[in-house]
């Protein structure tokens, strides 16, 4: 027993540990979503999430030791959002022949996701660094996080709103536009790319192809408008 | 690979020199997006030879949100007092979005004459 926690001691110092844990736990939470039927709300990253938080809590790890290990993974969203441009570069040919409706559902769709969200949370009293993390939930991670900071909010915090709507928006999004009777699979995708990041897009592609086409579009075009227009909205509304 | 990750990294590393050096309100990773998406449209061949990079780090983009997202337990405290607010306006938001994103694409396509 001695030589077991003398082994535990040693590993829980180096990064080695909770990296290795982080990759495994994602492998069962997208395990889990596979074994479900790709159920939108099985999502991996959430699985992932609360087996790290529940075997951090058991072993008593603070969340710095278990950042020494994760921060290799988490690096990498910074490569992830300059390589975004690769998709937004592929569909560029789609994107010009709809331009106008595209850049007129961006930008309703971008204030309405960010103007609605601070309303409603701050009409229930919700202040501060609280108010200044849901601000950016709609964009992709990695911009989310980023703008997060730069408005006083708390990237971790983010983090956690962001994927809430990106599953929210990929549970919601099929029911909700069946019955607002929208057929145009290119509105449809891209309503959920803006509204929904990543998340959104992956739910997209699994209904239809143009849709995601569209959807990735829009989870592209919004991580730019959000950046933009994010310190501007936190200066006026917040 | 590694050329392909070294490009992606001079590209992010000067979008975060740039957004600093011109206080630019964008984070430095957008700036290097937008650097790769003029670098494409004037090398359309760059698509090709980065693509498999690009690719496997999009189609694991959610993993990279796995440490922040751990990063929740040290906001159970705050989620206490503001968590049904949060969640309320997340969802009523999302719903707000996709239906005003949706039907603005709708409508602006059949004014301009984009409709199929």
């Amino acid at each position: 027993m001695t030589e077991f926690s003398e082994i535990w001691s040693y590993l829980a110092q180096g990064p080695l540990l909770w990296l290795t844990i982080t990759l495994i736990a994602y492998a069962i939470g997208d395990a889990a979503f596979q074994a479900s039927g790709r159920k939108p709300f099985v999502n991996s990253v959430l699985v992932a999430v609360v087996l790290l938080a529940g075997l951090l809590w058991l072993t008593d790890t603070p969340y710095a030791t278990y950042f020494e290990g994760a921060q290799f993974v988490h690096f990498m969203l910074g490569p992830a959002t300059v390589a975004l441009a690769v998709p937004l570069w592929a569909n560029r040919g789609l994107i010009r022949r709809t331009a106008v409706p595209l850049l007129a559902s961006l930008l309703a769709g971008s204030l309405t996701a960010m103007l609605s969200a601070v309303g409603i949370a701050a009409a229930f009293g919700v202040r501060g660094e609280a108010l200044a993390s849901l601000l950016p939930k709609s964009t992709t991670a990695p911009v989310a996080l980023g703008v997060a900071e730069q408005i006083g909010g708390s990237p971790t915090l983010t983090a956690v709103l962001v994927i809430l709507t990106g599953i929210v928006g990929a549970v919601i999004a099929t029911p909700l536009l069946n019955l607002l009777r929208i057929t145009d699979w290119r509105a449809r995708g891209f309503a959920v790319g803006v509204a929904a990041h990543g998340i959104g897009t992956a739910r997209a592609f699994q209904v239809n192809e143009t849709a995601g086409a569209f959807s990735g579009v829009g989870m592209g075009l919004n991580a730019v408008l959000t950046a933009l227009l994010a310190p501007w909205v936190a200066y006026l509304f917040l | 690979m590694i050329r392909q990750l070294a490009a992606l990294l001079a590209l992010q590393l000067a979008g975060e020199v740039t957004a600093r050096a011109l206080h630019l309100p964008v984070p430095g990773p957008v700036v290097g997006m937008v650097f790769l998406l003029v670098a494409l449209l004037i090398l359309p061949g760059m698509a090709a030879w980065l693509n498999s990079l690009s690719g496997l780090l999009l189609a694991n983009l959610s993993l990279l949100f796995v440490p922040a997202g751990v990063g929740v337990v040290g906001h159970f405290d705050r989620l206490g007092t503001d968590g049904a607010p949060i969640l309320l306006a997340i969802l009523v938001s999302t719903v707000l979005a996709i239906t005003v994103g949706a039907i603005t694409f709708v409508a602006v396509a059949k004014w301009t004459g984009v409709d199929d």
